[in-house]
Order: C-alpha cells, then structure tokens, then sequence
C-alpha cells in the first residue's frame, strides 16, 4: 500500500483519477494549486485507487495524504 | 488632490502605494483577506477593513465587497495596483458609476487593450510595427492550422483574453498545434471566461523592451524611457532594468515615440505600458499594451527621478503633466531582482514560515516588500515576496551592487530563487547585456545539470 501525499500546501485544483481505477507509476492523479501556479502530482506506484482522500477545491498542507493505492 | 483613497491590492505594492500617498498627505484604506490580516500593509494604512476569505474570488477580486467598502469609507478614488482588478474593465466601469475615480485609464481604455486581437489591430491600423499574425478569432485546431500554415512555423498560440504567459504555448508544426490547441482554449476559457485564441509568428533571438508611458486628460502623453525584461521564466519576469543595455539611442527615440502614438490613438489616460519585442536588427514589435502600473515600474523612477505613483494620482485627480519630453532624461542605471519564494532549481512554489529576514542596506538599494520577519507565506497568491532594486551610475556598477546586496540578503524558512538570481547576474551574456528571452532555457538550466 502507497499513499500519495502532497509536497506543499495549496488547494485542490483537479482530480484525475477515480477511486477503483487502476493506474501506472508516474501518472498524474492531483493537480495542487500553490501560488498560482498548478503542480501536478504523480503516483510513485502502480495499482489500484483504493481511497481519494480529497475533493476538488480542498486546502492541503505539505505531507498530506491524497490517495492510496493498492 | 483626493484626500482619501482605497488600495485594492496586497502586499509590496499596497505597501508602495501608501508610501506615496503618505507623502501627498493622502488618506490611506487597505483592504486585506483572512490570509493577510497580519500584513504589513493592512497596518501601515490609516484604517482596514476584512474583505473575507483567502480565496481571490472572495477576497481581492470581490469587487462588489470592495466597492461597499469604499462608499462605507468615503474615499473618493480606488487604486488597483496591478493584477486582481487593475485590468478588470467591468470593475473600472462600476467606479465610474459609483461616482469613484479609478486610478487608471478609462474602461473603455483597458476593453481595447484587454482583447489582445483587438489591441493588435488597432496598434496596426495606427502604424504601429505587430507581429506577423492572425487578426481574426481562432475558435478551432482547424482555423488555427490554417493561419499557421500562411505565417510559417515557429507560432507562438495566445489566449486573446489572457496575460501572464497563461495559455500561451510555443509551436513548431501543425501537429503540436493541433494537439495544445484544445487544451490551450480550454484553460483559457476557465481562466479569463473566453476561450478564443490567436496565433503569431514566433520571433526568434527576441528581446522583451518596453515603454513607460504617462498620459494626462489634457492631451499631454510622454515616454519614460524603456526597460529591459528579458530575463524570464515560463513568461514570467525575473530581472528587469532600465535602460536596456541593448538598443541604441535612435531605437529608444523610435520606440519611444511608438509608444506616445499608441497611447493618443487609444486616448490612453494614465500610467501605462506598452510591451515590445525586438530582433537581433533592432526591429520592433507591439507585444501589448499594460492598462496599469507594472510590478518594475521603480526601475524607471530610479533613473528618471520620477514617483509613477504620485503621477498616477496626479494624472486621475485631472492634472497635467509637469513635464515635456525634451525635459526628461536618463541618470545612471538601475536593475530589479524579484525575490520569489520557489525552488530555484524546479522553480516549484514554497509556502512556509519565515524563520530570518535580514535585507541589506546602503545606498543604491532600494527594497520593495511587505514582508517581515516572522511573516508567514499563504500558498494563495503569487510567491513575490520583494523586489530589490539597485541603481548606480553604469550598468556595471548596478550589476556590482546588485551581486552585494544578494550575497548579503538573508531568508530563512523558506526557499528562495536568490541562488538563481546570482547565478543569471554573474553569467557572461547577463554582463555583456546580451540576453534573450531565451535565456533561462540557453544558460540557467544548462549550468544546472553540469
């Protein structure tokens, strides 16, 4: 099990992925908005979405889970 | 002169703004978001009011807080700054309506400008030299392709509503094209609320130099001369200096008296800036026009002994002038730094507390920042944190000074770009003042990866 946690403090711009949805290592699964500027955030594995835990226009800080993967 | 104003901006230039207005004996009202409510400019203003929470749309580009603010406060003028509603016609019309002087052009000024197709072909049609490009509305990949096609390859793709280098991408082939083209719109119809886009030809070995100008209701406009902003990064100035070490002097007479001509044909009141690129021979292309102060306006009042600000209240209070252009002229040399808070490698935003803030002193430093000592840093706006602006009597001295002053800035807590800003000072090509827009990619990232 991974969890994906965000580099720095900013707001949830958009999420990419779905919970269920199988992805690849180094695929996009949140952009983060910081200082006006969009960071897209990767998964450092593959596998399954087992748990988003986010949504869109969330504020974040630095070492916050995002998601999780399996 | 007005005897109350409301400054509807944050930061540096909120703080700049009321040090001026200080010095005319005008009454200062800040307005601030949750985010800021400790910043230095919402205490240096006569009096303050919350505007709501960090969120822009709440916050800074509420104009219908803001202006319930101003009535509430009686000032009798709005000071925009730059960014947020500075060049928000909508916002400049609802001033003129509320009976409040916008400090800046009219509404129907920045309209002109706003749409950047627009703007081009009224530059054109003024005689103005445009960039070879597409002068109607681009809605399709198709469309796109085939304006393309006519100017030749390499394209620069722009939003017609946009700015900050967002939504603009370079192209090399109809391919690329077609595949940013729809995402480009996209974003830009997110953005600015208008997805149309233009295309125009991409002009290689380029220079960023551009035109203060000052404009009054009497007819009068002038020139302060021109500034040199090619050093960027993802479109986003870095350093800027005034004059530019590259044109000659009858270049800056021309551009000089381009730019004079754009405002009268725009009847342009105000302070504003008209951007140009220019090639390798010294010819030069209407870029566009900025309705508003520039965040590197104090380049140009180091060198030309001139306060933007004052003349922008001046200007909008329906004064003239006090100056002709055969009585201005060019002292010395001056050179701004933007201290941003970011990784200096990936160029990544870094948020954070401030732990040491320490900024050099002396003469020929001049620092332009709200920030202190134990301020923090929200991750809701842009990550300038300061200008340092040094000026000497040549350029060399000014490149001296400014390499001194960054050795001897101190900031803790956070990253800064102050490593990368003294590695662009002390390149070759920044010395010999020969850079080019390009120079981030040509010279900084390559020093990197040695």
């Amino acid at each position: 099990m991974t969890e994906i946690k965000a580099n720095m403090a900013g707001s949830v711009w958009k999420i990419t992925v779905k919970e269920g949805e199988r992805i690849s290592t180094g695929q996009d699964i949140v952009i983060l908005e910081s200082m006006k500027m969009e960071i897209p955030i990767a998964s450092e594995a593959s596998g399954q979405v087992i748990k988003l835990s986010v949504s869109e226009g969330d504020f974040v800080n630095e070492g916050d889970v995002l998601a999780t993967i399996e | 002169m007005f005897e109350k104003i409301l400054i509807a901006n944050r930061g540096e230039i909120a703080a700049r703004i009321i040090r001026t207005c200080r010095k005319l004996g005008v009454q200062t009202v800040a307005v601030y978001s949750e985010a800021d409510k400790d910043g230095a400019f919402v205490r240096m203003a006569d009096e303050s009011y919350l505007l709501g929470p960090a969120k822009v749309s709440e916050s800074y580009m509420n104009s219908t807080k803001i202006l319930t603010i101003a009535r509430e406060s009686k000032v009798d003028a709005i000071h925009p700054g730059y960014g947020f509603l500075s060049e928000n016609a909508s916002f400049a019309k609802k001033c003129e309506q509320e009976g409040l002087t916008f400090i800046g052009p009219s509404w129907q000024a920045i309209e002109s400008m706003g749409s950047k197709i627009k703007a081009r072909k009224m530059m054109e049609n003024a005689g103005i030299p445009v960039i070879p490009g597409s002068n109607t509305p681009l809605t399709t990949a198709e469309d796109a392709a085939l304006a393309a096609d006519r100017i030749g390859y390499p394209v620069m793709l722009k939003a017609s509503a946009g700015g900050g280098g967002i939504g603009m991408a370079e192209v090399y082939n109809e391919q690329e094209l077609k595949k940013v083209f729809s995402s480009n719109s996209k974003r830009a119809s997110l953005l600015f609320g208008d997805g149309t886009m233009f295309i125009e030809k991409k002009i290689v070995n380029a220079r960023h130099i551009e035109i203060q100008l000052l404009a009054d209701s009497h007819g009068n406009a002038v020139h302060l001369f021109d500034r040199e902003c090619s050093i960027q990064r993802r479109h986003q100035k870095i350093i800027e200096e005034a004059p530019s070490p590259f044109i000659s002097e009858s270049t800056r007479q021309r551009m000089g008296r381009a730019a004079v001509k754009a405002a009268e044909t725009i009847n342009y009141q105000n302070a504003g800036t008209i951007e140009f690129l220019v090639d390798h021979k010294e010819n030069f292309y209407f870029l566009e026009m900025n309705t508003r102060l520039q965040v590197e306006h104090p380049v140009t009042e180091e060198i030309t002994g001139i306060d933007i600000v004052e003349q922008q209240l001046k200007i909008a209070n329906g004064e003239r002038i006090e100056y002709d252009q055969e009585s201005l002229f060019i002292t010395g040399h001056s050179i701004e730094a933007r201290i941003y808070a970011e990784d200096p490698v990936s160029f990544y935003p870094s948020p954070g507390q401030i732990t040491r803030w320490e900024l050099p002193e002396g003469i020929g430093i001049r620092h332009e920042t709200a920030i202190e000592k134990n301020s923090k840093v929200t991750p809701f706006y842009d990550p300038m944190l300061a200008k340092l602006v040094v000026s000497g009597s040549s350029r060399s001295e000014a490149i001296q000074l400014l390499n001194d002053a960054l050795e001897d800035y101190r900031v803790e807590g956070i990253k800064t770009n102050i490593p990368m800003l003294k590695k662009v000072i002390n390149h070759e090509k920044f010395i010999e003042g020969t850079t080019l827009t390009s120079f981030i990619e040509d010279h900084y990232l390559p020093m990197l990866s040695k």
